[in-house]
């Protein structure tokens, strides 16, 4: 990890562009957000392939899906929170159908700061996670980001990707090779297994780290794929661990860490998770939001020293 | 002199033929419908008898389409944003040959290629999944524009229910269909003044309907929807029309054509019982 900082909007804005000229059959939708979703990429060389729906979302998702009927790859854009106002769009017409439509949303969870609460989304992989035939994907960093966006367009089916608005620590390179739906373990541990996705992955690194000048060893694996999760993966990781921690940027009901949950339910397997505790944002700096949501490596260090002493009792 | 009197003859005959022909059409898939619906206990007869017309006007004399390869290409589109119609809409793609007559018996038995609601991924012939409401003007436009995108020459066709107007979707797609120009794309409203909680205009106020289409950029026309040559006349208008979308307000009966359904909003959500159904078949047979 360097001390790089990207957006992973940023990645979908510099994607959307070389795939766009690889296929010829892609086209993006915004809802008069493309300046900050990065579509505006897309539509400052396409054209005559980028519609503007204007703020409109249930009709930007409706369309999509009728040029998706007609063999287009449809990618529409949004902010992360105005995708979930057409969520019944998506499920009774995009996932039902299981079509080609690339929701790639930016400005996820708490990190579109200043805008406050209205403009945040926590509740955002809960909502995609539980429509079938959905592909629901959270990048770590740019590089993922890059690579997810790609998977996406060149993957059958509906898929849900979620950015952020605010520059992170790049995790990866330009050399990572991205696989759909595997976990990536990043760092190796024995004591614990912190599981993390997007924004929450540098932080979920830095916590290994602290640890282990305690003398702590933790293993952090990056769940970019929510949805199809890589159950035999994440069994594995958590087995050889036996406690886990999961760490995410989204209430913590029905996000990451309940998936894992559901996966490790039967396991025995002690889990924590850290998350937003089931509350609305609000407006702030970055760092006074992660501070009052508990969204740090100090509280995963915490979790992780919680569960290790529960399990020792 | 003799041969234009000859071919106008000829034009005539055809028009009539094609008269007796559609009519037909309507009659036996009006008694299907009501047959299906009674048979499967459940379903909406009244806004599935308004639409019949129409539905056979489009798919017995206006689309190109093809019952032997529903993915088409070049295929004209019919959009039935009115899910609830289903039962018209797999009466029609079963006479047209998309599947057995003898199918539509299942309609919404388990198991069934007919659902509850159109469903894109079970019967051949539906292009998207349908039955939420005011969805299919929004895939419609989509339809139209890759159409245009791809320089193709196939028109899409959307019905809407009256009531259905009341969604707010409804009116954020018109408003992109007029942007974008979409003189590919024709809706029909159903405009048969009823739905489910009683008049439109009780439950909704949806006039002046004709100028609200006209004020969000459409060319619109209104005919009676029962009328075979008024439909053929206005959707042959449309696509005329253009630069601009066509919106038909065809003014329809709930229930049309069968004498207690008639303008009886009850009739939105009810299955004919056996007795209702035989009167109701006795009826439609009779009507000429």
């Amino acid at each position: 990890m360097t001390t790089e900082l990207k957006s992973t909007r940023d990645a979908f804005g510099d994607t959307i562009v070389p795939l766009g000229n690889k296929h010829k059959n892609l086209v993006v939708l915004d809802a008069d957000l493309a300046v900050s979703t990065k579509s505006i990429c897309f539509a400052g060389r396409f054209p005559e392939r980028f519609f503007d729906a204007g703020c409109a979302e249930q009709n930007l998702i409706g369309t999509a899906a009728g040029l998706a009927l007609s063999g287009k790859i449809a990618v529409a854009a949004t902010y992360a929170i105005f995708s979930c106002r057409a969520w019944e769009q998506v499920r009774n017409v995009v996932a039902h159908d299981n079509l080609d439509v690339k929701i790639v949303v930016s400005h996820a969870g708490l990190t579109n700061n200043s805008d406050g609460s209205s403009h945040q989304s926590i509740e955002d992989i809960a909502l995609m996670r539980v429509v079938p035939n959905m592909y629901v994907v959270v990048p770590a960093d740019y590089y993922e980001a890059k690579k997810a966006v790609e998977a996406a367009v060149e993957t059958k089916g509906p898929f849900y990707i979620r950015l952020s608005r605010s520059k992170t620590p790049v995790v990866f390179d330009e050399k990572y090779e991205f696989k759909l739906g595997e976990v990536v373990k990043l760092r190796d541990g024995k004591d614990a297994c912190i599981f993390a996705c997007g924004t929450m992955v540098a932080e979920a690194l830095d916590a290994a780290e602290k640890l282990s000048q305690e003398g702590v060893s933790v293993r952090v694996v990056n769940v970019h794929t929510i949805k199809p999760l890589d159950k035999r993966n994440v069994l594995k990781h958590a087995r050889e661990t036996k406690v886990v921690v999961t760490a995410e940027e989204h209430n913590v009901y029905c996000g990451l860490g309940s998936a894992i949950a559901e996966v490790l339910c039967e396991s025995g397997i002690p889990l924590k998770m850290i998350g937003i505790r089931d509350r609305f944002g609000q407006s702030g700096s970055e760092s006074e939001l992660k501070k009052e949501y508990g969204l740090s490596s100090e509280k995963i260090c915490e979790a992780v020293k919680e569960i290790l002493k529960s399990r020792k009792k | 002199m003799r041969l234009w009197l000859q071919s106008l003859w000829i034009e005539f005959k055809m028009v009539r033929d094609l008269k007796i022909l559609l009519k037909e059409r309507v009659k036996r898939i009006r008694k299907h419908v009501v047959w299906m619906i009674s048979e499967a206990g459940s379903g909406h007869p009244g806004g599935s008898l308004s639409c019949i017309e129409v539905v056979s006007v489009l798919f017995f004399h206006k689309m190109r389409h093809n019952p032997k390869r529903p993915d088409w290409l070049e295929r004209d589109r019919f959009v039935l944003s009115k899910g609830h119609a289903a039962p018209t809409l797999y009466a029609t793609l079963a006479e047209a040959g998309y599947f057995p007559v003898g199918e539509l018996r299942s309609l919404r038995k388990f198991g069934s290629i007919l659902q509850g609601h159109p469903d894109r991924k079970r019967t051949p012939g539906v292009e998207v999944s349908t039955g939420s409401l005011g969805q299919g003007l929004s895939v419609a436009n989509g339809m139209a524009l890759a159409g245009k995108l791809d320089g193709k020459k196939y028109r899409v066709y959307v019905l809407l229910g009256d009531g259905e107007c009341n969604e707010g979707q409804v009116w954020e797609a018109a408003m992109f269909s007029s942007h974008y120009k979409l003189d590919n794309l024709t809706a029909i409203v159903d405009r048969n003044g009823l739905q489910i909680d009683g008049p439109t205009e009780k439950v909704m106020s949806i006039e002046p309907i004709a100028d609200k289409w006209r004020a969000f950029g459409w060319n619109v026309v209104e005919i009676d929807g029962h009328k075979l040559d008024e439909i053929v006349s206005a959707l042959d208008s449309a696509e005329k029309c253009r630069q601009k979308p066509t919106v038909v307000i065809a003014h329809m009966t709930k229930g049309k054509g069968v004498s207690f359904m008639e303008w009886v909003a009850d009739y939105h959500g009810k299955a004919p019982n056996k007795e209702e159904l035989e009167k109701a078949l006795c009826e439609l047979e009779n009507d000429n």
